[in-house]
Formats: structure tokens, sequence, C-alpha cells
């Protein structure tokens, strides 16, 4: 066995260090010295960024069971970016009375997930791929039950905790079955011996339905909306991107590489989630009423936006995948921002109507939550634009042009109701509007660096390029 | 050996669907946690099951039963950890009292 190999695991390591440190400074500091807690967690995840950019080379370790290449370094430090954005808009709602004993154990299990969703990433062997799902799930669970004097958060906390662990299981009986007809755990070994027999089919369906419980796809969807709308709202953020993007990516990754003989089959099945996720969530979206409850299944159908950059598996498809995520990523996380903020304003859940009149009070605010909700949408000058321009690009060239055609139906509706916001925001008049909003700084930095990703995104086509020229596929 | 691995198969299938109808059939959190540790537990068979009848000579199915029982229990403590956290806000692990969030 050589130790040396651990090393080699550079984001992850760099990522476990980052973690002890956090750990005992937790335990060590006292006093004054914990005001300076929240910046340093802020810098360390921002060199976490910095660090895991660094190896870009192609290369596997223990026995082929951990690989790493430039896109999926690439994609770890965009996991840690968002995991970034997610700490530091959660500086009001950690440091206020109720939680700020708890402030270290928000960062650690914060980053815990993290290293899951890298294994979860990295992963060429079913054992380890279990295992990260499992660590990125379970201390996810404990986050959402993390207000532990909210009735709605233990609510959530429990939804989560039991679909998450109903999919796991469904999803192991069919890796079960995969391993008896296979007889190996490594995804190459499994590819070159997968001969498409019924019950493989029937692992597939299995190991699809698992997974798209964690990617929340409409008929797993079931639990969605209620974590989303009782977990905390920094923690809704981080899970309706950053947990959501790292099994997207994982998912792309197991069917091209073991499913690969498949290919039929399993875009079969992408094309009917995808319809029912984008077409359930949208209809569903108009009639809510709560901002975190809508943006759920704003995200369910997101969700079902990002399953078409896996029809076909092809390195395009990848490509489209990781931009739309990055896209996807910077919106979501602006209007999570502002959520939260009118939240802490208003001091209950919000609601449509708390937005009424905000463009009065807050037109700074207004403003970077009009871009965030246009690129949602997917309008022109924005990111969101060229990044359903170019998943619906891969799913058109894999030949799911009838699944294209019912995505840019529902691209409409989700214009609808997301322009409600706007419309809210700019035109309606409302008894009582909110005060001017005053953000703390670490808040306005990452709503500034979220503005900026929204403008600039779509602007630089290097970016896209840049991707394009990394990505693998089948 | 005496076992055929077909009566194995079918043990740990009917564990794993008994499993599924009592999660969607039962009204009690921990009702709700036992069925989901049976679907875990079948497929812990499954996989021990297949590496003893269909691919013995290495260890992979075992270990993979092995690390499953683990993460089991690891997500079995969490569970119930939020159970009780839910028990103290609502006074009641009935699923009928955890209504604050829905369509």
């Amino acid at each position: 066995m050589n130790y040396i190999q651990f090393f080699e695991m550079r984001p992850e390591v760099c990522l476990l260090g980052i973690y002890l440190i956090i750990f005992m400074y937790d335990l060590i500091a006292t006093g004054s010295s914990r005001r300076v807690f929240h910046p340093l967690v802020c810098i360390l995840t921002a060199a976490l960024v910095v660090l895991t950019l660094g190896d870009r080379s192609h290369f596997t370790l223990f026995g082929g069971m951990y690989e790493s290449n430039a896109i999926i370094v690439f994609m770890k430090s965009l996991l840690s970016f968002g995991a970034l954005l997610v700490i530091m808009q959660s500086h009001k709602w950690i440091s206020n009375s109720d939680s700020y004993h708890k402030q270290g154990e928000f960062y650690v299990l914060l980053l815990s997930t993290l290293v899951g969703m890298f294994f979860m990433i990295s992963a060429r062997h079913f054992l380890l791929l279990f295992i990260g799902i499992e660590l990125a799930s379970l201390p996810l669970a404990c986050l959402v039950a993390f207000d532990k004097y909210r009735h709605n958060s233990a609510e959530a906390g429990v939804k989560y905790i039991l679909s998450s662990m109903f999919a796991s299981a469904i999803m192991l009986y069919g890796i079960s079955f995969l391993y008896g007809t296979t007889g190996t755990l490594y995804f190459e070994d499994m590819a070159a011996r997968m001969t498409g027999l019924p019950i493989q089919i029937f692992a597939l369906v299995m190991f699809f339905a698992g997974m798209g419980f964690k990617i929340s796809l409409v008929p797993f969807h079931f639990w969605t909306a209620d974590s989303y709308q009782g977990a905390p709202t920094s923690v809704t953020a981080y899970l309706s991107v950053i947990s959501k993007g790292a099994a997207v990516f994982t998912l792309f990754t197991v069917l091209t590489r073991v499913f690969a003989p498949m290919t039929e089959h399993w875009n079969l099945i992408i094309c009917l989630t995808v319809v029912a996720s984008i077409t359930a969530a949208n209809l569903m979206a108009i009639k809510q009423q709560d901002l975190k409850r809508f943006m759920a299944f704003s995200s369910i159908s997101q969700a079902g936006y990002l399953m078409l950059a896996v029809i076909g598996g092809k390195a395009t498809g990848m490509t489209s995948l990781v931009y739309y995520l990055i896209v996807y990523m910077v919106a979501n996380m602006a209007v999570f921002a502002i959520i939260e903020s009118v939240e802490w304003q208003i001091g209950a859940p919000a609601k449509r109507a708390n937005f009424n009149g905000f463009y009065k009070s807050n037109p700074k605010l207004t403003f970077i939550m009009t871009l965030a909700l246009f690129s949602l949408a997917g309008i022109p000058p924005f990111a969101g634009f060229f990044s359903k321009f170019f998943v619906f690009m891969n799913a058109f060239s894999a030949g799911a042009w009838i699944v294209v055609f019912i995505a840019l139906l529902n691209t409409v509706i989700s214009l609808y109701y997301y322009l409600l916001i706007v419309k809210a925001m700019y035109m309606k008049e409302s008894a009582q509007p909110l005060e001017r909003i005053k953000s703390d700084p670490y808040t306005r930095i990452s709503l500034t660096i979220c503005t900026v990703g929204i403008v600039l995104l779509g602007v630089c086509s290097f970016i896209y390029s840049g991707i394009d020229s990394i990505a693998f596929g089948l | 050996m005496n076992i055929p691995a077909e009566y194995l198969l079918i043990l740990s299938a009917v564990l794993f669907f008994i499993g599924v109808f009592g999660f969607f059939t039962r009204r009690n959190l921990v009702s709700l946690l036992i069925s989901t540790e049976m679907m875990l537990n079948a497929v812990d068979i499954n996989f021990a099951v297949f590496n003893a009848y269909c691919h013995p000579g290495h260890l992979e199915g075992y270990i993979f039963s092995l690390f499953g029982i683990g993460v089991a229990a690891a997500e079995t403590a969490v569970a119930i950890a939020i159970i009780i956290n839910v028990y103290r806000n609502f006074h009641s692990i009935h699923i009928k009292r955890l209504k604050n969030l829905k369509y």
C-alpha cells in the first residue's frame, strides 16, 4: 500500500485540512477571537477554490477507484465556489443569537458535505460512489434541521432524511444486481461486462430513481418543496444548486461510464423524466405564494433543463451541463441572497406579496433580482439564455427534438411566473412597503460577484470554449 | 451451501418490498425508519449472496455489505436525532402532525 497516494488527491486533502483548521478553531477560540471566525472561514474557502484548480492532469489512484482530470478539478472548484457564496450569504443568519453558538457546526457540516461531493464526482468504483453520496446527504439532513427550535425546520429535516434513506436503499438495490450480473464494482470493468440483460435494465432504472431523488426530478420530487421551504434559507440555496449540480454530474459520469452499452434505454428514461419535471414543476410553481417554495419548484424545472444536457452523453453535453451549472449557480444564489435579506427584514418567511413596491425602497436589490430572474428564465442578453441554448442544442443533436419542443414551450410558462415577481416589484403598489434593507458586507460582496457573473458569463465565450476543451463523454 | 441462491434472493426481494410497502403505508416516523432499514438490510443480503454464489474468490460484495451496515447505522443515528427533535417540537411523531409544510 502506497500511502503517498493520499496526498495526490489534492482537492480532498486541501478541503480536509481546512475542515480540521475550522474544527480546531471552533474548539479553541473563545470570546472576542470568535468574531473573526466568519471572515476566516470565508478566506479559507476562497483559498480552497484556488487550491483545487491547481493540478489539471489526468490520473487514477487506488487501482482505478479514484479518477481526476481537468473537468473534474474544474467541477470541484466550482462546487467550492458555490459553497463560498453560501457561507458568505449565511452571515446574518449564523451570527444571530439563536445559532451563534452553533456557528462552527454549520461550517463543519457544510464542508463535510463538500468532501462527499468531491468523492462522488471522482469515484470510479461503486463503493466510493456510495460513500460519497452518503457523506454528501447525511450532513445535509443535519443542516436542513439546523434551526432546532423552528417547527418547519424539524419537519423539513425529517422529510429529507427519510426520503434520502429511501432513495439510497433503492439505488443500492440496483447496484447489487449490477454486481450480481457482472461480478465487479469498478466502472470500467462493469461496462465491459454489461450485456443488456433485463435485470441490468431493472438495475439501471433503480439507480436512476435513486439519483433522481437527489436531483429531485419529477416522479421523485415529493420531498423537495417541503424540505426547501422548511430549511434555513442558506441551506436551501446550497441544496438547490450545489448538491443538485454534483448529483447531475455524477449521474452523467455513471451513465456514460457504466451504462454506455444501454444508451437508448437511459435516453428514453431521461426524456420522460425531463418532460415530466419541467411541465409539472412549472405548473405547480405558478400558484406558489411562499418564495422559497416557489424557488423549490423553479429548481425542479431547472433540474429538468440540466438533465437535457445528459441526453446522448456526448462531450458537448458535459460542456453544456457544466456551463448551465455555473450560470444557474450565480443566478440562483443572487435570488436566495435577496430572499434571505427580505426575510430578515420582515422576520417571517417571504411571500410574493412582500415584494410589492420593492422598487421604491430598494432599487439596487430590485435590479439584481430582476437580472437574476431574467437569467433564470433565459432572456437573451443574460447568461441564462446562452446556457439554455447550449442545453437545447445538445438535446436536439441527440435527436430528442420532441423533448426540446416541450421544453421550449415550458420556457414561456417559466417566463410567466418569474415575471410575476418582477411585476410585483416594479408595478404593484403596497400599503406597507418594505423599508430600505441594509445588507451586511458579506451579502453585498456575494451579490456583486453574482451580478458580475450573470452579466459577464453570457458575453465571455472563452468560458464555454474553455470547458469544451476539457470535457469528456461517450 | 445447501440453500439454493434463488431462495436467498427471494428472501431479500420480499424484505425489500415489505420495506417499500411499509414506507408508503405506515404513519409513524419510527416505523418509516424501520422500513427503510429493512430495505437497506435486503441490499446487504443481496450483496452477500451474489458474492458467495456467483462470484466466489474475491470479497467485493462482502465488503460492500459491511460498508452498507456501517452507513445504515450512521443514517439511523441522524434520523433518530432528527425524529427526537420533531418530537420536542410537535409532541408527537405521527405523520398527521407534520402538516406545516404541504401543497
